[in-house]
């Protein structure tokens, strides 16, 4: 038999070719083509006066310089505003180069071709710009005081303002016998992925085409909107992405403009031109994310029930909104977890910033969102002197609720309703896991050996798998191989994989013989694009069925040519065969030769294809309602997401002294459905929460109050190393499997980063004894914080006797007065 | 600078991965451009040039060298090894196969570095403890791993090491 391959820690398929440096990132690509580099604005908000060029043109090796005026057409008219959500307000977005005005520091102005990188560099330091000055709008209070504005014709800054309204919460809040506001921020971070962004096209003039290579996270749909930009038919484009390095969301957005200008410059001068971004362009003109403030006003009852939660966000969208209010919208619907408040209403203002643009980095809003609710949850069981995890089982969905409807709408515009999940269970398994019963003795153990230690927990539900489709294609070749094809990109989730898997079970063939292409507009032309843990769910199901169709035709195929009933067959080890009687056999790569009936005869095995030896002479060759070949193309489209979920646990020592952070266990129960492969699954757990204790403790994008980024740099920008991760992440398994697809399974992608922000601030808060509201929290801002509370200027958690050295009488967190 | 005149250049010969190489080099030319470009050797990358991530590491005369901070013709006679260079044929360098076998890479991009500083720290210290695996990839980053799995690589590579070793003892004995 062959053994089963979903559910298997198989190793990689696509590890021997990186390890080896046979990788083909995008800068590995076009080593003749013409080099592109670009000229950035210094300032975060100015008006362009005057472009002077000339003394850039005696540079040997420049072909061209392209600023605004140059861009004939659609290049030159603003770039779309990719999903034009109906609450956004005013919606603006950047020019390819910009024309009149710049909005944030790292916009492109003039694009430079030239023989090489360094030579372009070169050029791009001779062209003078000048500009006059304009007040810059940054941080959230900045932009929400609207002193000054972004873009002249915003008032308030205002890109976006959206209510959502379960219940009437204010008046739930209002009326329920204990109620708390909470004040919070969460700063910008980023992506990051090693590899920045890139581009390298060609354009063939006598077919009339253009390819684009691209390091993106959608090849379909940066093909799309190049084709319209340039004007081309959609079939004269054509989009690759190569080996990417890494996205994690940043890739989704698109198309950047270089992704226009590129290809654009290309077809004008007929060469092929590259451009590859470099670590600094990558800090100031791709995207950040995660910058909120918000307001949290809790009504709950003496159990810690929440009655009315009334939620009010202001994101920080930074100088355009080309990927519209996804992360906003997702903030504001997967705040409520695994949780029912009685009534729940939210708002949220999206604000313009002279600052970079901010699109989804992975968990696209969920942390902030977590972050919201679970500082909630925190402080409602400090207020009742509850155990915190007993607060969040009161409030629990029940898997008896399933599927639960919030009567919200998600960030797909489809209803939010969890298909799945058990949050008992869930946290039953949490707290075995890290011993959250033990923990008050293994705090005072700690006390007495003068060690300050602090437990944290966070939950999370994460809408995975959103739609509108994704396809699969499956073609069993006459060698037997297979080969399979789907259009979203990889960015090392290992898709080639566990794609391949899938389709080793289905048609029973060792996973060497399954060739798996991704991101490729030339094999799948249809595809949306891999973000929001889709992948699995979207491609691994429409895969998955394009291989059980085909299964079906090669055993209808090979039932007629061994004239048995096809229910009596079975393929193992590529050779379909009569069940318990193995000599009556072909092999499946017979089987495609069948399956194509040939006049032509290319060697001795399409011979047995020729229309002298197949077919019914009656017949026509090919049936009515058949195609020749042993393959299927089959999509899926589900019409809601699927709902994962999770919960984490930290375990953190504070330094008495200098406050410095430690992490001494990290517990995550984690909730994917049916898993592909484990191995994989766990991986991309490990990336997720690296990046989390980056963003919680680490990572922030520090912009003084003109707009400069100072810390564009891998030197200053914190990213963590081998020596800020736990040496072990402990991961346990839940796997309700989704009802909503055929294979089970919920996205996995996300999972780690998610609650983050939330756990860390737990644990820190309990550590410290005083409230934490504002992350990422460094060693120097806690120990500010410290002292602060020992002057008394922050409440001590009035639950239980503060751990820190200072106890002050306990005070509510801040309790809501009447107005 | 006289702007109408090609950018003066400076021969160079290398030996990478044991193949003598030679280039022609503006003096500003980096050694990771130089290999990435010039000899068109993509397997070393580039994620910081600033010298601070590690993914352009290659050995030079044997010792880790962030060739983003190098002059290509300060390399000029030396040996240098790249990613392209561990593997014997088919057969993977125990630290590749260990990265394998442990999940030690996604997206791949960093890998390479880890690969060269993993491998020069293993020829000078072939049983590390966790510790020196930890020590041994502090100065590389990744964005995609957590590093969970490459310290685990660097410890499998450690063994595959020594059962390599057993086995090639063992064969010779027979
Ligand atoms: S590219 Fe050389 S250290 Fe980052
Ligand atoms: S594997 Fe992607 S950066 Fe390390």
């Amino acid at each position: 038999m062959t053994t089963k391959q979903f559910g298997a820690p198989v190793q990689r398929t696509e590890d021997v070719r990186l390890l080896k440096g046979n990788g083909r990132y995008l800068d590995d690509l076009g080593q003749d083509a013409l080099a592109a580099a670009f000229v950035r604005s210094p300032h975060a908000h100015a008006r362009i006066v005057d472009i002077d060029v000339t003394d850039a043109l005696e540079v040997e090796g420049l072909v061209a310089i392209y600023t605004h005026e140059d861009l004939p057409g659609r290049v030159g008219e603003p770039l779309p505003l990719l999903i034009p959500h109906p609450a956004i307000v005013a919606g603006r977005t950047g020019y390819a180069l910009a024309k009149d005005r710049v909005n944030h520091v790292g916009e492109p102005i003039v694009m430079v071709v030239a023989s090489d990188r360094y030579v372009a560099e070169d050029v791009c330091g001779r062209i003078t710009v000048t500009y006059e000055v304009l007040p810059p709008v940054v941080g959230v209070e900045t932009a929400r005081d609207a002193k000054h504005l972004v873009h002249e014709d915003v008032a308030g800054n205002v890109a976006g303002h959206l209510v959502q309204e379960v219940g009437d919460a204010p008046a739930a809040v209002d009326s329920a016998p204990h109620t708390l506001e909470l004040d919070l921020k969460v700063e910008r971070s980023a992506c990051i992925p090693m590899e920045g962004r890139g581009v390298y096209a060609r354009w063939d003039a006598d077919d009339e085409s253009l390819r684009i290579y691209t390091s993106t996270q959608t090849t379909t749909g940066v093909r799309a909107a190049v084709a319209t930009k340039l004007d081309l038919p959609l079939n004269r484009v054509e989009c690759i992405a190569p080996d990417v390095g890494g996205g994690f969301g940043v890739k989704i957005m698109h198309p950047w403009p270089e992704e226009v200008l590129v290809p654009w410059a290309a077809r004008l001068l007929d060469r092929e031109i590259k451009w590859t971004e470099d670590r600094r362009e990558h800090f100031v003109s791709s995207a950040h994310e995660r910058g909120q403030v918000q307001k949290v006003r809790v009504g709950f009852d003496d159990e810690g029930r929440v009655l009315g939660l009334d939620v009010k966000i202001w994101h920080d969208n930074g100088a355009y909104v080309p990927y519209g209010l996804i992360v906003p919208i997702i903030t504001s619907t997967q705040l409520l977890g695994p949780y029912k408040p009685g009534a729940y209403k939210v708002e949220f203002w999206s604000l313009y910033t002279n600052t970079v643009i901010v699109t989804p980095y992975r968990g696209a809003g969920r942390p902030q969102g977590v972050y919201a609710m679970e500082r909630t949850m925190d402080a409602i069981a400090d207020y009742l002197g509850k155990d915190r995890v007993a607060v969040r089982e009161a409030n629990f969905i029940q898997p008896d609720e399933m599927p639960y409807d919030h009567h919200m709408i998600f960030q797909d515009g489809r209803p939010l309703i969890y298909d799945s999940g058990d949050f008992p269970g869930s946290m039953d398994k949490l707290k075995a896991l890290v011993g959250w019963q033990d923990f008050e003795d293994y705090r005072e153990q700690a006390r007495a050996e003068g060690r300050r230690v602090g437990i944290g927990v966070a939950c999370y539900v994460e809408g995975t798998g959103v739609g509108p489709y994704e396809g699969g294609h499956v073609v069993v070749e006459s060698t037997g191989k297979v080969v399979v094809s789907t259009g979203l990109t990889s960015q090392g989730q290992g898709h080639e994989t566990v794609f391949a898997q899938i389709v080793a079970d289905e048609l029973g063939v060792p996973l060497e013989d399954i060739k798996v292409t991704t991101g490729d507009t030339r094999k799948m032309g249809y595809s949306v694009g891999t973000f929001a843990s889709r992948a699995a769910v979207m491609s691994g199901n429409a895969i998955g069925i394009a291989a059980r169709n085909v299964r079906t035709k090669a055993l209808r195929i090979a039932g007629e040519a061994l004239e048995v009933d096809p229910g009596d067959l079975e393929i193992v080890d590529g050779i379909v065969r009569v069940k318990g009687s193995p000599t009556s056999s072909m092999p499946l790569g017979t089987v495609a030769v069948l399956s194509n009936p040939l006049r032509y005869a290319f060697d001795t095995a399409s011979q047995a294809a020729t229309q002298f030896v197949v077919g019914d002479p009656d017949k026509p060759p090919v049936a009515e309602d058949d195609e020749p070949g042993l393959e299927d193309r089959d999509f899926y489209s589900p019409a809601q997401s699927t709902y994962a979920n999770g919960m984490h646990a930290v375990i953190v020592e504070t330094d008495p002294e200098t406050a410095e952070i430690k992490i001494l266990r990290y517990c995550v129960v984690h909730d994917c459905g049916n898993i592909i492969n484990p191995m994989i699954v766990e991986g991309q757990i490990h990336g997720g929460v690296a990046q989390g204790v980056g963003g919680a403790l680490y990572e922030r994008m520090e912009y003084d109050e003109n707009g400069q980024l100072l810390n564009a740099s891998f030197m200053d920008f914190l990213m963590p190393y081998v020596t800020e991760v736990p040496d072990r992440i402990e991961i346990d398994h839940l796997e309700t499997p989704s009802p909503l697809n055929p294979l089970g399974i919920k996205g996995a992608g996300e999972a780690g980063v998610i609650p983050s922000a939330a756990v860390f601030a737990s644990a820190i808060e309990d550590a410290e004894g005083f409230t934490i509201t504002s992350m990422p929290i460094s060693p120097s801002e806690l120990y500010a914080l410290r002292q602060r509370f020992a002057a008394g200027e922050i409440p001590a958690l009035r639950g239980r006797s503060a751990t820190a050295s200072t106890a002050t009488t306990p005070t509510p967190v801040t309790e809501a007065t009447t107005r | 600078m006289t702007d109408q005149q090609a950018e003066q250049t400076f021969p160079i010969t290398l030996s990478v991965n044991g193949v003598p190489r030679t280039a022609e080099v503006p003096a500003r030319r980096l050694l990771s451009d130089c290999l990435r470009h010039d000899l068109r050797m993509t397997g070393t990358h580039v994620g910081c040039e600033h010298g601070v991530c590690g993914a352009c590491t290659v050995l030079v005369d044997g010792a880790p060298m962030r060739s983003c901070l190098m002059f290509a013709v300060s390399a000029q006679g030396s040996e240098i090894t790249t990613v392209e260079g561990l593997a014997d044929g088919e057969t993977l360098h125990p630290v590749q196969q260990a990265f394998k076998e442990c999940h030690g890479l996604q997206c791949g991009f960093c890998t390479p570095g880890f690969l060269t500083t993993i491998s020069a720290v293993l020829d000078d210290n072939p049983e590390p403890t966790r510790e020196e695996a930890v020590e041994a990839v502090s100065g590389n980053l990744c964005r995609c791993t957590g590093y969970q799995n490459i310290v685990a690589s660097v410890l499998r590579a450690a063994e595959i090491t020594r059962e390599r070793s057993a086995v090639a003892i063992d064969e010779a004995g027979r």
